[in-house]
């Protein structure tokens, strides 16, 4: 006999914890994601009119209209990676973060500078000693709002105009289901007419008001960080899909390996019954043969 | 044609109205500027301010962030950052606040980048105290 049956018994109760925690966090997750899908489809119609704007614009777009128009040899790329804080959440990071690095190994095969917002704790401690981290927001992810949002689009938008860096990528993971989340890399910077989808012009008589021009000045930063929200907000509700897929498996396998260790206990003390008994019966025999 | 105006008012928070006017004011960048039917397509940027409009005889009075407004001949769609009902701001919490930000404010360099964003917040501020005072 390898163990013990206390062994055993002791094995079972603590895989049984660890269970109730799992199933814990894939209910606490549960009701997360609920949440974050919610504040998804709340943002869908204010993200859709900006882009139907701004596509409808697109026709009229010039880069010397506005400074995050303006396309430069991109020697220096920018990077906004996003990420969790928290693990426990399957391959949600990893895949993500494998992503980036080859994304950037191909960067750097062009022989650019690259450079790091790291969005999330993950992230950004695996890219610490590896990338220049031009800014970094952690612990945010937990209880946001669109100020995160406006506040990472302005620490990107005024270098870019200031011509620090040339081109600006985003990289999170896409919330496609629950189960399913992955990878996406989204050019924000500079903005090129081509990069919209052809949207119909539906704007062609209106009237705009101040002008043009100003309406771009006002429309691209904020469809800048109308998409950084909508990235932080994929994030959000992929990074709790993900981590209720990992606890519901977490929680399955202790299940399973509860049933194994049970069918171990119980092996174990027929086996111990099984010995006394023989012990019995070979004690009583012995006599019954002496006597 | 309807005989009423449709007003949009969105964040990216939530859709926060979206209902059947008489008529809108807006804040524009150029000025405040009223909406009835019929008017003619216009796309407008949308200062902070105060946006006003009647509904059912009662004027209702929103405080609104930065952002955007297309207007049609039937429908006015306003794409804000924040968007605050009268009745639903704390005056008193929005003067705390307030108070602090002003605080803060005399501490800090003239060149320093937080000064703008308080300025913005201030700015702000009084917007929220001002229409709050009208419900």
């Amino acid at each position: 006999m390898a163990e013990s049956l206390r062994d055993i018994k002791r094995k079972s109760q603590a895989v049984e914890k660890t269970k109730q925690i799992t199933r814990a966090m894939n209910m606490v997750a549960a009701s997360k994601l609920k949440n974050a899908q919610t504040r998804m489809e709340n943002f869908r119609p204010y993200a859709s009119k900006v882009m139907e704007v701004l596509q409808s614009l697109s026709s009229q777009m010039q880069s010397s209209m506005n400074p995050l128009l303006a396309v430069r040899d991109p020697k220096r790329v920018r990077i906004i990676l996003m990420t969790s804080d928290k693990g426990l959440c399957g391959g949600f990071n990893t895949n993500v973060i494998k992503a980036t690095e080859e994304f950037m190994r191909s960067l750097k095969r062009e022989e650019k500078e690259i450079s790091l917002v790291a969005v999330g704790k993950k992230g950004r401690d695996y890219f610490r000693r590896k990338t220049t981290i031009a800014g970094n927001h952690v612990d945010a992810l937990g209880k946001f709002t669109m100020d995160l949002a406006i506040e990472i689009g302005n620490e990107v938008i005024f270098p870019f105009e200031e011509a620090q860096y040339d081109e600006l990528y985003i990289i999170y993971n896409e919330f496609r289901n629950v189960a399913s989340q992955r990878p996406k890399i989204v050019r924000l910077l500079p903005l090129v007419a081509d990069d919209l989808a052809e949207g119909e012009s539906v704007f062609g008589d209106y009237i705009y008001e101040p002008s043009d021009e100003v309406l771009f000045a006002r429309l691209v930063p904020m469809y800048i960080k109308v998409q950084i929200f909508n990235g932080l907000l994929e994030t959000s509700a992929g990074e709790h899909g993900a981590r209720m897929v990992a606890m519901e498996n977490a929680s399955n396998s202790c299940e399973e390996m509860i049933e194994s260790l049970t069918l171990q206990f119980n092996k174990a003390r027929q086996a111990a019954i099984t010995t006394e008994l023989m012990d019995i019966v070979g004690g009583t025999e012995a006599l019954a043969k002496s006597s | 044609m309807a005989d009423e105006l449709l007003l949009e008012i969105v964040t990216p928070e939530e859709m926060v109205f979206s209902n059947e006017v008489e008529d809108v004011y807006v804040p524009g960048e150029e000025g405040a500027f009223g909406v009835l039917i019929g008017h003619a397509p216009m796309l407008s940027a949308v200062n902070h301010g105060e946006l006003h409009f009647h509904r059912s005889g009662r004027e209702i009075f929103y405080a609104v962030g930065e952002g955007y407004a297309e207007v049609t001949s039937e429908r006015v769609t306003l794409l804000v950052e924040t968007c605050e009902r009268s009745d639903r701001i704390d005056a008193d919490k929005v003067k705390r606040r307030k108070e602090e930000l002003e605080k803060k404010l005399d501490g800090l360099a003239k060149d320093d980048s937080e000064v703008e964003k308080i300025k913005a917040e201030l700015e702000m501020a009084d917007i929220r105290i001002k229409v709050s005072e009208r419900s």
